[in-house]
């Protein structure tokens, strides 16, 4: 039989490989046009008025609705399929982690089921965006304390 | 010498045999051969899980009606599906009654369940009756060994798609007037995949695949040729390639009649599955809904049938241990006109 080494390198050469412009291609794209149409919606928010701070915030929660929505209704995946890191990336990639697991555990009960697991696929985005936010909190300290501003 | 083939002290005939599929298993090529799919792959159950058992419920039911035996008479059941602890099989089968022995060789179940079901039959007294059941779901697969349903994530080209489909055969030393007989076994080897990758699931089996196929072959002095069809279970597109080469290399073009099970399921032309289907239900099925009838038909004479199975579980991928495949053997012959 071949050695260990000789089958991996024949198993490179034989699986097909992810069609790599394709991919880029429509992550480019898909993503570029998820991030146009929020700043399309912010610009239209502020030309009837919003304030700058209040678009911002309002688009990023229209775009984890309108994505989580997508979700549910079983559409997002089949996006996703196409577009890999182009929804990914935005703030959707997220929403998109949090919706599946809660519904997918949903058949084994509230609590031991959706509210255990709903965090499952999307914790580390939690818990580094956490610790960043204490991390610039300490550094905002520091700096006040030392008399300077950011 | 055989050392690892094992002539049966009696061949065992397939009584009858059935298959249940879900919604893509319909579209596939054998849709039209299954004896019931369910279009949303839910059969009438609130879970996935539960569809599972229903699914194996359901293929055993068809069995036992096809081959008028009623399951009082079935003396021992051989049971195995890809859940956590064979639960699907487990409960879903509990109303019938039926003595159980559940088994686990991932995807390699189908065959494994028909090898210890050979064997006890081998022992039991006359006009005796086992059954083998395996079965997968997609969704429940994707559950327990991937990611949540509606995560959206791009699948590697080489991935697989576990089929939602169950199949039961019911087997006797005695009686099937006609109908193929298994004569001869082989216990798999396991044996290492070399790659912790679970979206290559085909190249991880296919050392297994070939070292069942290549062993087999020199113990008992056949060619590939003697066979119509050999027959692996869910190596998909690239594992197909692989243990194609790996028999090669070992001296055995098995290229001309060697058949997949896993890229047989669906149409690649039309369905999106990669590298093609797997799971304990795609090489089940298709043995039922395709080489059994054709080996009664009288269009195949003898094939080798080995189921092949990824042996890991989500933790030692997550640890990254290789993933080790097996590949039991039976050869199965056509009924004696």
């Amino acid at each position: 039989m071949f050695s260990k080494e000789k089958y991996k390198k024949l198993v490179t050469e034989t699986a097909e490989k992810s069609p790599l412009f394709r991919d880029c291609f429509f992550a480019f794209t898909v993503g570029g046009g998820i991030c146009a149409a929020g700043e399309g919606f912010r610009l239209w928010l502020l030309s009837v008025g919003t304030e700058e701070k209040s678009a911002g915030f309002c688009v990023t929660l229209s775009l984890i609705l309108l994505s989580a929505l997508l979700t549910g209704i079983g559409v997002y995946d089949r996006i996703a399929k196409v577009a890999g890191a182009g929804t990914l990336v935005p703030v959707t990639g997220f929403a998109n982690a949090v919706v599946p697991p809660a519904l997918d555990t949903k058949s084994e009960g509230l609590l031991v089921g959706t509210e255990t697991k709903i965090f499952s696929v999307c914790g580390p985005v939690i818990l580094y965006s956490t610790l960043a936010g204490g991390l610039y909190g300490l550094i905002l300290f520091a700096v006040k304390m030392l008399g300077g501003t950011l | 010498m055989r050392k690892r083939i094992r002539t049966l002290s009696k061949p065992v005939k397939f009584l009858s045999a059935a298959a249940v599929g879900g919604g893509e298993e319909g579209r596939g090529n054998f849709g039209k051969s299954f004896d019931f799919l369910c279009p949303d792959d839910r059969f009438g159950e609130k879970t996935f899980e539960r569809a599972e058992g229903e699914m194996a419920r359901l293929s055993l039911g068809f069995a036992l009606k096809k081959g008028k035996i009623p399951p009082e008479d079935v003396g021992c059941l051989f049971t195995g599906d890809l859940q956590n602890q064979c639960a699907a099989t487990s409960l879903g089968l509990l109303s019938f009654g039926i003595p159980t022995v559940g088994l686990y060789g991932a995807c390699s179940t189908c065959t494994e369940a028909l090898i210890c079901a050979s064997l006890w039959l081998c022992e039991s007294p006359e006009n005796s009756v086992a059954a083998a059941v395996t079965c997968s779901h997609n969704s429940a697969a994707e559950r327990q060994f991937r990611t949540p349903l509606e995560y959206g994530a791009q699948r590697a080209p080489t991935a697989q798609w576990t089929a939602t489909a169950a199949g039961a055969f019911l087997l006797g030393s005695d009686g099937g007037e006609g109908m193929p007989e298994i004569r001869e076994i082989m216990i798999g080897k396991v044996v290492d995949g070399c790659s912790p990758d679970a979206s290559n699931m085909g190249a991880a089996m296919a050392p297994a695949a070939a070292d069942s196929i290549v062993t087999y072959l020199r113990e008992s002095g056949f060619e590939p040729s003697k066979f119509d069809a050999i027959v692996t279970g869910d190596l998909g597109k690239v594992g197909s390639a692989l243990a194609e080469e790996l028999c090669f290399n070992e001296g055995y073009d098995i290229s001309g009649n060697h058949f997949d099970c896993g890229c047989m399921l669906y149409d690649f032309s039309k369905q999106d599955v990669h590298a093609g289907a797997s799971g304990c239900g795609c090489s089940a099925s298709v043995l039922a809904c395709h080489f059994l009838p054709e080996l009664q038909k009288g269009k195949y004479r003898e094939i080798l049938f080995l189921s092949t199975g990824a042996l890991m579980s989500p933790t030692s991928v997550m640890q990254k241990q290789n993933i080790a495949g097996i590949a039991p053997v039976i050869r199965i012959c056509g009924g004696e006109k």
